[in-house]
């Protein structure tokens, strides 16, 4: 847990006093990503530092898991905080394994005992340790250094994380495959997380909370979704972008927009059978299952209106389907492939889950506008 | 293929070009000479490497201190005068700081060590002052936010990453220090100058290149024993060499 109270910080400038932070107030509960967000200058990368002093705050109070920083020594402190930074800073003379190496023996940890951890902590950043640990960073490509960079952050398993724009100088592709495995690696670890962004849509990928700034001024605080929706003001919604209601698409799991689970049809219901089905239930069209409930097909009530036989020979093949844990982003975009208004969920094992449709999606991201209590942007 | 016959012919041209100097040598007079002042030459060359060895160890031992203390924040507003200062130095002959060092402390051994120190002093605290300036900040910044001391940063990685250039430093001022030991004699340092000079004024073609080719070899080995154990020193991962 993080807690940050009128954290301000005035450098002394030649063209006069410049306020880098202002009266910053914002609490990361434990094990949450809390991404600040903003334009460069804006005082993000000043707030983070400050966490752990390597800038010294001008005033204000810091509290680490309830604990006064300002209580302990600095250097002591540093050595409980995990930090990564955009330019990775791995120490070229060092190998690997001495690099993630260094905290734990700062903190007087026995050899062997810090060796171990090294390995461990390459194995789980997908790093074969017995290939990687004697190698030196220049002998590493950008995106295996960043993850020796976490790795190194986590060596002395810190309960807190501060990252200044870790991946921002990996190209897309890869950015996209770390922020992944790092999330993955979060959701096992559970470490507060503080996170300096620029990039609105790492931010709203990573954070649980976002905070953004503007000239030393924290102007919003809360989950990606609200900021999204519910942007505070023009500058934000400028931040955020016109398309920020399909950034939210992003946030919201197929399964969050799953049509109450439809009944299903099997092979061998006759015509009779299937048209019953679809007034019992007032449905439109429903979905062919096998013997395990995977999705064969679907028939369509205009199709079984006036023909004899079963559902085997009428059924069309389903266009496309998406799983329950991908994002909304990915269902719109493949009903925008495929042309088609719906598209039958399936979950991990390949069984159907129930349907979602344009119009449920967007039903479900304006439920957040037409609520009275928030106020209308 | 093609490189390793090129390699073949650049090898044979070296041993007929050996062959040749050995036989102009010979004819010459040139390993008379030699075989007759070996006794000076075993004796001079002792005394020569005594003069390098006491003013180039002073020189690391008073340059890389120096370099790094220029190196600290701390410093950071006065280290470039106190460079200027130093390269202005630098520009003076070497002959003239000789000269210098006599008019001082007389002739003798101690004024040819101090004329030799001020000389080699120069490379290794440009090259310190250079390498530790060159480490980047990142790093530093890094090692920081781990919870390292200044101390820690210091000898685990500022160190560390300046050390290729600090060794280049090192090793071009015993170069130069070699080379310019001979000089000492003439304030009366001894060394292989003793036959170099004598040589010339002497006339002797013989005496002089007794001198004068055990101080070429001697800046081979020492460029070349620096370099090796730069090679070894430096640490794998920031050495261009390994």
């Amino acid at each position: 847990m993080i807690r940050l109270e009128n954290l301000t910080k005035a450098f002394d400038t030649p063209a006069g006093t410049v306020i880098a932070a202002d009266r910053i107030n914002l609490e990361v509960g434990g094990g949450e990503i809390c991404v600040l967000l903003g334009p460069s200058g804006c005082g993000k990368t000043t707030t983070l530092k400050m966490i752990n002093r390597l800038i010294e705050p001008t005033s204000g109070k810091i509290y680490i898991d309830g604990k006064d920083t300002d209580r302990q020594d600095p250097v002591e402190l540093r050595r409980t905080i995990g930090y990564v930074i955009q330019q990775i800073g791995l120490f070229p003379n060092m190998t690997v394994e001495e690099n993630i190496c260094v905290v734990p023996k700062l903190l007087g940890w026995d050899l062997d005992k810090a060796r171990e951890r090294a390995s461990e902590l390459l194995a789980t950043i997908n790093l074969e340790p017995a290939l990687f640990l004697k190698r030196y960073p220049k002998e590493l490509s950008g995106g295996q250094q960043q993850r020796v960079g976490v790795a190194r952050a986590l060596a002395a398993d810190p309960p807190v994380l501060l990252m200044d724009e870790p991946f921002g100088a990996i190209d897309p592709i890869n950015r996209e495959v770390i922020q992944d495995e790092f999330l993955k690696m979060h959701r096992r670890l559970k470490k507060t997380v503080m996170f300096v962004s620029h990039d609105i849509d790492e931010a709203v990928k990573m954070a649980d909370k976002v905070a953004i700034f503007r000239a030393g001024k924290l102007e919003q605080f809360a989950s990606p979704d609200e900021i999204l929706a519910h942007p505070a003001n023009t500058f934000i919604a400028d931040f955020v972008g016109t398309d920020r209601t399909l950034k939210r698409l992003r946030l919201i799991r197929v399964g969050d927009a799953l049509e109450p689970r439809a009944p299903t049809l099997v092979d061998n219901d006759s015509v009779e059978r299937v048209r019953e089905l679809m007034r019992e239930h007032g449905q439109k069209i429903m979905v062919v299952v096998d013997a395990v409930g995977r999705p064969q097909g679907y028939l369509d009530r205009d199709v079984v209106a006036s023909r004899p036989g079963t559902a085997a020979d009428h059924r069309a093949a389903l266009p496309a389907t998406v799983r329950v844990d991908d994002d909304l982003r990915t269902a719109v975009s493949r009903m925008f492939m495929h042309d088609v208004r719906w598209m039958a969920c399936v979950d991990r094992d390949g069984v159907f889950a129930g349907f979602v449709s344009q119009r449920g999606i967007t039903r479900l991201l304006g439920e957040t506008y037409r609520d009275p209590t928030k106020r209308a942007n | 293929m093609r490189s390793a016959r090129l390699g073949q012919g650049v090898f044979a041209a070296i041993v007929l070009a050996a062959f040749l100097v050995g036989v102009f040598a010979q004819r010459g007079g040139l390993v008379d000479s030699i075989v007759k002042y070996r006794g000076d030459i075993v004796f001079l060359t002792q005394q020569h490497m005594q003069l390098v060895a006491i003013s180039g160890g002073l020189a690391i031992a008073v340059g890389v201190p120096l370099g790094l203390w220029l190196s600290r924040p701390v410093m950071r507003g006065a280290a470039e005068s106190i460079m200027q200062a130093l390269n202005l130095g630098s520009t003076i002959p070497t002959l003239a700081v000789l000269a210098l060092a006599m008019s001082l402390l007389g002739i003798g051994v101690v004024p040819a060590i101090f004329g030799l120190w001020v000389s080699s002093l120069l490379p290794i605290v440009r090259n310190t002052y250079a390498g530790m300036l060159g480490v980047p900040v990142y790093l530093v910044e890094a090692a920081n936010g781990m919870g390292m001391r200044p101390m820690q940063i210091l000898q685990a990685v500022e160190v560390p990453n300046a050390l290729y250039v600090i060794f280049a430093g090192i090793r071009t001022a015993l170069a130069i220090n070699v080379g310019t030991a001979p000089l000492a004699f003439l304030i009366g340092g001894g060394g292989l100058g003793e036959l170099i000079f004598t040589g010339i004024d002497l006339n002797e073609p013989g005496m002089m290149l007794a001198g004068a080719l055990p101080t070429a070899l001697l800046a081979v080995l020492v460029d070349f024993l620096v370099g090796v154990l730069a090679f070894w020193v430096v640490p794998r991962g920031v050495n261009p060499l390994r």
